[in-house]
Parts: structure tokens; C-alpha cells; sequence
């Protein structure tokens, strides 16, 4: 392709472009709902290929393996289009200039909001913390934003719906997204700037360029979309595949009584126990999800898995390791502190009224 | 001779977006050079919030994302 047709790509009838985007979608789309449709029939005649006895332990594992993977992928790969098209409206340049103009008690819900909405990667939430805090958005605030990010992300949330059902996943919105807001309106009254690490501190607030906006037409929306498919799903489908297996083993030889005993709601210990487990995990939501749905099924309580699948996705290790370039290790210890008072209290309640 | 920056802490498409730019910049025979930037401290003060971001000859033109082909054209010829 020369350089010339690349540029006369905006003045190519777009109108041309956008059909043949609709007719690709809609066919992929058909092509997706019949592979969802066959599933059940797929594993089933995959399953009974292998010499096993579908009944045994290795049976039902097997079963739940060769289910899951498909339909997790294919999950997947729908919820990250989707956002993907939903998110290119949304960009952490406009949810700065959003929450710099909100610095009452709003922000801190409204920033957890926009974490969920707004694009991120871990891999720049060193300098998004700092334009944040440079645009004079409180430590707090920022907080917020960060914790709700990865923890209610919608890759998360749309498979916590597909392979577990709606209710739990609306409680894990409504108490993961209530987590982000206090956590952050707490960490924000223990006044720690002065634990941020030296270089933040003297940033001088209010001096910050800004790249120009661009403008997106809707095939630029789809084709981000697709962009995220392939690189989302190209890189956490290991993690799923590992995520599914131990479901699998789960599934098929963890006895019902052993779980009850250990995960039940009977035993207290259990919820600080599974966010100690949680919190050194580190998976993505994709990966973690399989896990619960096989917990939920031998009769874990629902408190203590979602104090599990919190820690797991919200507070990870490499994430503090980038996160330690602009906080202290006082400072990281105490946003641990907070979040995981957070989760516990969550996985408490559950058990209790449950 | 433009010096083109290519912001971002080593990600995938940072990487892309390197190797697009010098692709854009030889099929229009401009001479560029192409400097990454991987510091966070460096891509913080540079205003950039999410990365890939672009600047040309000091002036910020992209922040998130990979860019565009069509506008990578318009950019390196501009100004």
C-alpha cells in the first residue's frame, strides 16, 4: 500500500466503510450465537471420545474443562469488544477534567465510576496517577480510581454473569464498586501525601500539557474493539485455560463436605483466610472467575468466595511493584490495609445474612 | 530532520506504535529520529496520561492507544 492511499483513507466514501464493518460484524455475531448455541452438544460428544467414565471424578472434570474453555473464550471475546467500542468514548484526559471539577464528596463515587468506564492498563497507571494528581485531584479521589479499575472491570462483571448469574454478579458491582468509593474517601481523610515517594511531591500542580484530541468516526470505535479482542484475548487466554483447569480439578474431586468445612459459612477464619490466599494470587478476572463458579457449585459461601475473587483481581502484586514508583512502602502497606478492611467486611456480611 | 519520541514503559503496543512510525516516516522519506521513552517519571511530566503517546519535535500529539495510519501521515508531514 503507498503512502498515498494511505492518507486518501479518510476521503474513500466512508459510507463504503462502514457497510462493510456492519456486514462483518453481523456475520461474525451469527457465527458466535451458533457456536454458543452448540456447546452443550460440542463438549459432550468431545467428552465422549476420551476412555473415561463420564460419572468418575476425571469425568466431571474433564466435562467442566472441555465446556468451559469455549465458552469462557467466547464470552470473552464478546465483553472485551464491547467495551472496547463503549470505552472509546472515554479517556482518562476527560475523566481528569471531570474529576478535577468535582472535589466535594461526589468525586469519590464519581471517580470509581470512571475507573470502571475510562481505558486503563497497569501498565500506565504511573503516569495517569501523576497527571491525576498534577491536575490537583486529591490523593483520595485518585485512590478510587484506581482500586475500581481493575476490580470491577467489565471483563469480570460479564463473565461473573455468564457462568455464575445475574445476582452475583450485581452484588459483586454494588460491593465492589462501594469498596473503590470508601477505601478511597478513608484514605483520603489519613492525609499520606507525605508518603508519597520524593519526585511526586514536588510536582508542581497545574502545569500539565495535553495531547489534542482526535476525532473517532464509528469504524474507528469498531475497529478498537476488535484491536482489544485480539489483544486481550491473545494475552489472558493462558491465564483462563490455567484458571478453568484448577476449576476443573475442583469441580471434579473436591468433595462437597471438605469445601462446607472449609469454605462454609460456619467457619469465620474462613473469609481472612481467603483473602490472605487472594491477595499474592495473581490471575486476571478471566482467570479467577472459573474458579468461583466451580467453588459456588460444591457449595462454598457466596461471603467468602467474593472476599477471595476480590483480593485476587483487586489487589495484585506486579501492580504495587509499578505502583511503588510513585509510593512509599508505608504508603502501599496502608492502601493494602484499607482495601482488604474492605473486602473482609464484604465477605463478613455475606456470610451473615446468608 | 524530525525528532519524533514515542512515550510508553515497554507494553506491546508501545512497541507497535515505534515500529509504525518508522514504517510511516521511510514509505514518506522523511527523516526521522525516533527516540522511546520508558521512564514513568518522564512520561508523567511530559502530560502524557495514557500510553503509547506521540510527540514531534517536542509537541505532543498523541496520547493512548495505537494511532492511526492516516493521521501518523498528517503528523509527520505537518508542521
Amino acid at each position: 500500500m503507498s503512502v498515498d492511499t494511505i492518507a486518501a483513507g479518510r476521503d474513500e466514501p466512508n459510507r463504503n466503510r462502514l457497510w462493510k464493518w456492519i456486514a462483518g460484524l453481523g456475520l461474525a455475531l451469527i457465527g458466535w450465537g451458533f457456536a454458543y448455541s452448540q456447546l452443550v452438544p460440542f463438549s459432550e460428544w468431545l467428552v465422549s471420545l476420551f476412555p473415561v467414565d463420564r460419572a468418575s471424578h476425571l469425568g466431571e472434570a474433564l466435562a467442566f474443562f472441555i465446556y468451559d474453555v469455549p465458552k469462557v473464550l467466547l464470552l470473552l471475546a464478546l465483553i472485551v469488544f464491547l467495551t472496547g467500542v463503549l470505552r472509546s468514548w472515554f479517556s482518562p484526559e476527560k475523566t481528569r477534567a471531570i474529576l478535577a471539577g468535582n472535589r466535594e464528596i461526589l468525586g469519590y463515587p464519581l471517580a470509581a465510576l470512571l475507573g470502571v468506564l475510562t481505558p486503563f492498563c497497569s501498565c500506565s497507571s504511573v503516569p495517569l496517577f501523576i497527571g491525576f494528581l498534577s491536575a490537583g485531584i486529591p490523593l483520595g479521589v485518585t485512590f478510587s480510581f484506581l482500586i475500581a479499575g481493575p476490580m470491577v472491570g467489565p471483563v469480570g462483571l460479564g463473565l461473573l454473569f455468564g457462568l455464575v448469574g445475574w445476582q452475583v454478579a450485581l452484588i459483586y458491582l454494588v460491593f465492589g464498586f462501594s469498596i473503590a468509593a470508601v477505601a478511597g474517601w478513608v484514605l483520603g481523610r489519613m492525609r499520606l501525601e507525605r508518603y508519597l515517594q520524593d519526585w511526586v511531591r514536588e510536582l508542581n500542580t497545574g502545569s500539565v500539557g495535553e495531547a489534542p484530541e482526535e476525532r473517532l468516526d464509528i469504524v474507528d470505535r469498531l475497529k478498537i474493539g476488535a484491536d482489544q479482542v485480539r489483544e486481550i484475548v491473545g494475552k489472558v487466554w493462558i491465564w483462563v485455560v490455567i484458571g478453568i483447569a484448577i476449576g476443573a480439578l475442583i469441580h471434579g474431586y473436591v468433595p462437597e463436605a471438605t469445601m462446607l468445612r472449609i469454605m462454609g459459612g460456619e467457619a469465620w477464619w474462613s473469609v481472612p483466610a481467603a483473602v490472605i490466599v487472594g491477595v499474592p494470587m495473581y490471575t486476571n478476572a478471566a482467570g479467577v472467575i472459573p474458579i468461583v463458579e466451580a467453588l459456588l457449585g460444591k457449595g462454598a459461601a457466596l461471603g467468602t468466595t467474593l472476599a477471595f475473587m476480590m483480593s485476587v483481581i483487586a489487589l495484585s502484586l506486579p501492580e504495587m511493584i509499578i505502583l511503588k514508583q510513585v509510593l512509599t512502602y508505608r504508603l502501599i502497606a496502608i492502601f493494602i490495609a484499607v482495601v482488604a478492611a474492605g473486602i473482609l467486611a464484604t465477605g463478613f456480611l455475606f456470610n451473615a445474612i446468608i | 530532520m524530525k525528532t519524533v519520541k514515542v512515550y510508553g514503559p515497554g507494553c506491546k503496543r508501545c512497541e507497535t506504535t515505534e515500529s509504525m512510525v518508522k514504517d510511516t516516516a521511510a514509505k514518506l522519506g522523511i527523516e526521522v529520529e525516533v527516540e522511546k521513552v520508558t521512564d514513568p517519571k518522564s512520561i508523567a511530566m511530559a502530560g502524557i496520561m495514557s500510553t503509547p503517546g506521540i510527540s514531534i519535535d517536542g509537541k505532543l500529539v498523541h496520547a493512548g492507544g495505537l494511532p492511526k495510519e492516516d493521521a501518523l501521515v498528517t503528523w509527520l508531514r505537518g508542521s
